[in-house]
């Protein structure tokens, strides 16, 4: 079975290859989101040394990191499912003999693994030469950061799986999964790191599973949290996966039973 | 031209029969758009309880750009919704179909891809400029109210030039482009005053990828800034010249254009 998989991650990592264009068009467009937000941020510091606890060099290098862990964690998975249910695939799919939603993860990390490695990495060297980023220090700091990303990962795809699945019981629901795209980005500390927030949104974000999708990978990444209390953000992420898991489960046990293929 | 707006008129009553039988589709559009709208404005809100102002520009006059801003973007994804475009119509091999057919083809391309409950982002657009310029205690005279009109369809032609002539690419070449996502993500440069980007982006949002006319140019003009006035006023102008070039490079694709689809 794991054999499986593995060939299933592989197969995505190369159908990304094959597809250039979209390459070179995500390269440009993360390219344009980080040019924007680091022009934004410099002259929302202007002379001002420090916001919400940031200096105006440390938020660069945190616009530089969040956008390089999304390349990573991001994907679409829950539109493939939502097309795969509208076109009517899904009853193929199906009856294949593996767990449709295991199937889903890979492809997504066979996706995540080609953007990390084709552009989160020469991304992160490119920005070292320009930005003064203190990479983590020691092995350890940067397996503690890979491990937090790979939380943030499955923690992210565990929230597409859901919404994906919802489209078993709403046919269609291109609506939702737009807006779920907008608020990740805001509520995991992408576009605005968690502290600017008042304390009150602070206090109600952290009842949320997106703060450690990327705030709290990208603040390990820059030393912000020290080592010793690193376990502690592993096992809020380890937490919010299991938690995840249950609704999951549940939909998707339902969703099969629920079934309507429409085309096909 | 009669006949588009009769057509138009048939196509809107067939587009709420299919919209309305996914209710819970229907919704969620809306909900995500507002909720795509909103988030903006939370990243100003939070931004500004740290800064007085970004540039020279104070908080509620960003939000009134942005207030701007919202409502030709809404006007242009309502009638030239056609993002999938390389896919749909020339991978496909929709276009065509569309070429069968009696209207002028860029016509029908918008008919089939409109979006009509859009019209909530003008709404949306309207109430966030309402609000600032209550905060900001604006006056304005009669006249502001057609200028304002003609600087937002002004803006919207610049939105539909542009697009228009970047999905004509794809009659160009046959595979992905990717280019439409890009041109989505370069318009949210408009979102905010200019003078907060580099010279070459500014330049680059003048004049190649006009996005500052769909925002801080013609919105200066309602916020009294007087050293915008000219590019407020060249607003028509641009608007003008972009969509013609778009059509005309959307024209001579389809005449270039050898059909990929099967």
């Amino acid at each position: 079975m794991a054999k499986l998989y593995a060939e299933l991650i592989r197969i995505r990592f190369l159908t990304m290859l094959a597809y250039r264009v979209n390459y070179y068009s995500g390269i440009i467009i993360y390219g344009i989101n980080i040019g924007a937000y680091y022009f934004l941020w410099g002259a929302i510091y202007g002379d001002q040394q420090s916001l919400g606890g940031m200096t105006a060099e440390q938020m660069t290098v945190y616009v530089a990191i969040a956008w390089m862990s999304r390349a990573f964690y991001f994907n679409n998975i829950d539109q493939e499912i939502a097309q795969e249910v509208r076109e009517g695939k899904v009853a193929i799919e199906l009856i294949r003999p593996y767990n449709y939603l295991s199937v889903k993860l890979a492809q997504a990390l066979g996706e995540g693994m080609f953007r990390m490695l084709f552009f989160a990495v020469p991304g992160m060297i490119l920005a070292g030469l320009i930005l003064p980023i203190h990479f983590p220090p020691t092995l350890g700091h940067w397996g503690v950061y890979l491990l937090s990303l790979i939380m943030a990962f499955i923690i992210n795809t565990q929230i597409n799986l859901l919404t994906g699945i919802l489209t078993f019981f709403l046919f269609r629901n291109e609506g939702m999964m737009r807006a779920k795209r907008v608020v990740v980005d805001l509520l995991s500390g992408l576009i605005l790191p968690i502290s600017f927030f008042p304390v009150w949104a602070q206090t109600l974000m952290g009842f949320l599973p997106f703060q450690v999708i990327n705030y709290y990978p990208s603040k390990i990444f820059s030393g912000a949290i020290a080592m010793s209390d690193v376990a502690g953000v592993l096992w809020l992420q380890f937490a919010w996966i299991a938690i995840l898991y249950l609704p999951i489960t549940l939909l998707w046990r339902r969703a099969r039973r629920n079934l309507v293929v429409q085309g096909g | 031209m009669r006949q588009i707006i009769r057509l138009f008129s048939d196509y809107l009553s067939q587009y709420f029969k299919t919209r309305l039988a996914y209710r819970a589709d229907f919704v969620g559009d809306f909900l995500s758009n507002l909720v795509s709208e909103l988030i903006n404005l939370v990243f100003i809100v939070v931004v500004f309880q740290h800064v007085s102002l970004l540039k020279d520009w104070s908080r509620d006059e960003i939000i009134f750009i942005y207030g701007y801003f919202l409502i030709p973007f809404a006007l242009f994804s309502m009638f030239f919704g056609f993002w999938d475009f390389n896919e749909r119509y020339i991978i496909r091999g929709e276009m065509d179909r569309i070429l069968t057919r009696p209207v002028h083809n860029l016509a029908q391309v918008c008919l089939e891809s409109m979006a009509p409950d859009r019209i909530f982002g003008v709404i949306t657009g309207l109430l966030i400029m309402g609000y600032a310029a209550i905060r900001l205690h604006l006056s304005f005279a009669w006249y502001d109210i057609p200028l304002f009109i003609l600087l937002v369809i002004s803006s919207t032609l610049v939105y539909a030039g542009v697009y228009t002539g970047i999905a004509a690419i794809s009659f160009f070449s046959d595979s992905r482009t990717g280019i439409s996502p890009m041109i989505y993500n370069i318009q949210n440069y408009g979102r905010y005053p200019v003078d907060v980007y580099n010279k070459a982006i500014r330049i680059t949002l003048t004049w190649i990828l006009p996005f500052a006319f769909v925002g801080t140019y013609p919105a200066a003009y309602f916020l009294r800034k007087e050293m915008w006035y000219t590019y407020t006023m060249l607003t028509p102008v641009i608007g003008v010249v972009f969509f013609a070039i778009g059509l005309s490079v959307w024209n001579w694709g389809v005449k270039k254009y050898q059909g990929a689809g099967s």
